[in-house]
């Protein structure tokens, strides 16, 4: 019973990494159509930027320094890099692919390519009994973020003005543009959100694997990728529900399985999901 | 009151993956009333309408209200009162009825009055999502978007189209309603509608303007209806 309440928090810490990533991923793909295979790099501005600042701020000013430079890179990189290009899709992914890959560099050549230890509040390195179990308490400190995120961002999506622009935008854009909004306003803000989400995720990955290395961000991204196309592109809420599912079972599969087991179990689910419902759990189609 | 052409197009053509849609489309949209842009099927007629709109890349000419607008982004002609209402309704599925006219909204004091008097049933299902709405009820969600904003002019794409006879008069008469206070060029197949509200009359065929002028004189020309348009007398 205690492992399975082990693996059960610890799985679901994992797959609050996969949200935090995902989420901010399926928007910018919802919305703008953007296949962004740089949004890896957001996670490891945010955790860079926060590993630095840290002995010089403080490590709650660190994590808000953090995730601002990553929602900064985010809004820049949708500025700068992908709005000459959002309709021309190869291009886009070529400039994707190649700042992920210019960024990963840039860090090994300033920090070079060993991982450093990261900073963590003294309270997340200790453990709480739960039904039998010692669970550390970082797995709450992901998973209660997660659900704060979650809360926060559906909220937003409800509530404000903007994200009823990005909820109508990911079923049909060019319709959001018909009724006289400058849909652009809103693809650079969804870059920054799912920038700062990302940043967030490579703070709080810093956390939980107590280092930080500069090829962190695109090994988590693969797994968001997975949780994005089995949540359904553009939903905040299928990509909550998937990360957790790709969470557990890598966990699950990973402890009773083979080594490695666990990776080809998730990507195996990801297969079946697109087999029985293509569209993703909460998917439906994206117009133009 | 100005007799001066609200919209005036000249020469447009639009080049879409190899086909030349538009070969200099020209005509002009009275200030007042309704102008029917007629046409058999893939004759170009929705390519215009998103041509005009900058939806499409396209080259000739289009004033509006005497400024050239082609190549201007669709966002800020809407904003200058060019709407839109297009032939698959644009309704947001995931969105409540109430949600898709609140994104619409683009002034202070949008009209709900002149919405809800028109559309009655529209403020009973204001919290019912629109994807699980009738087509006439979607209908009725695209034309109340644009109706809650002051407009100029309004480019409406075939609203009577997949839908029930009763519903049909129903949108007319909105149609006629709203074209008294707003000209509006309109894209129909059914001819009866466009005999009922149209004044001015373009067909449109294989990308050229092969007709112009009154709607009365072309429905009343069997022979014209039959050669440009394919159907029989109405």
């Amino acid at each position: 019973m205690s492992t399975v309440v082990l693996l059960t928090l610890t799985g679901l810490g994992l797959a609050a990494l996969y949200f935090l990533i995902a989420s901010g991923l399926s928007l910018v793909f919802g919305l703008a159509g953007v296949l962004n295979f740089a949004h890896g790099l957001f996670l490891s501005v945010g955790a860079y930027v926060t590993w630095w600042a840290a002995p010089h701020l403080g490590l709650p000013l660190a994590v808000v320094s953090g995730v601002a430079a990553a929602a900064a890179t985010g809004a820049l990189t949708e500025l700068v890099l992908i709005r000459p290009l959002y309709t021309r899709h190869t291009e886009q992914v070529l400039v994707t692919v190649g700042l992920s890959l210019a960024g990963v560099a840039l860090l090994q050549s300033v920090w070079g390519a060993d991982a450093r230890v990261f900073p963590r509040p003294e309270w997340a390195s200790h453990v709480t009994g739960v039904l039998g179990a010692q669970v550390p308490d970082d797995r709450f400190l992901l998973i209660g973020a997660a659900v704060l995120v979650l809360v926060a961002l559906l909220a937003f999506l409800r509530f404000t003005r903007y994200g009823l622009v990005i909820r109508a935008g990911v079923e049909n854009r060019a319709m959001v543009r018909a009724l006289g909004i400058d849909v652009r306003t809103a693809f650079t803000l969804v870059f920054a959100i799912g920038g700062a989400l990302a940043g967030l995720a490579g703070i709080l990955g810093g956390m939980y694997f107590t280092s930080v290395s500069p090829g962190q961000g695109v090994s988590l991204l693969i797994f968001a990728f997975i949780v994005v196309v089995i949540g359904g592109l553009g939903s905040v809420t299928g990509s909550a529900v998937a990360a957790a599912g790709v969470g557990l079972l890598q966990q699950f599969v990973n402890y009773y399985g083979a080594a490695g087991a666990g990776d080809v179990s998730v990507v195996a689910l990801l297969a079946v999901v697109l087999l029985l419902r293509p569209a993703g759990i909460a998917g439906k189609a994206v117009a133009a | 009151m100005s007799r001066e052409p609200v919209l005036r197009v000249a020469g447009l053509s639009v080049r879409l993956g190899g086909s030349h849609i538009l070969q200099g489309v020209t005509f002009d949209v009275a200030p007042a009333g309704v102008t029917a842009l007629l046409g058999r099927n893939g004759a170009g007629k929705t390519t215009t309408l998103r041509a005009i709109l900058g939806e499409l890349p396209a080259t000739g000419s289009v004033a509006y209200d005497g400024r050239e607008i082609l190549g201007r982004p669709t966002h800020r002609l809407v904003r200058d009162g060019l709407a839109y209402v297009p032939e698959d309704r644009g309704v947001f599925a995931g969105l409540t009825v109430a949600e898709n006219l609140r994104l619409a909204e683009r002034v202070p004091d949008p009209d709900y009055a002149l919405v809800h008097e028109l559309f009655p049933e529209l403020a009973t299902r204001a919290g019912q999502r629109a994807g699980t709405l009738s087509g006439g009820q979607q209908q009725m969600v695209a034309i109340a978007r644009v109706l809650l904003n002051p407009n100029r002019l309004l480019l409406v794409d075939e609203p009577t189209k997949g839908l029930a006879p009763a519903v049909v008069t129903a949108v007319a008469t909105v149609l006629a309603r709203v074209a008294g206070r707003v000209p509006v060029l309109l894209v129909e197949q059914n001819l009866a509608v466009v005999r009922r509200l149209a004044t001015d009359a373009v067909v449109v065929e294989a990308g050229r303007v092969a007709w112009r002028g009154a709607a009365g004189e072309l429905l009343d020309d069997g022979e014209a209806t039959r050669s440009l348009l394919g159907v029989g007398r109405h």
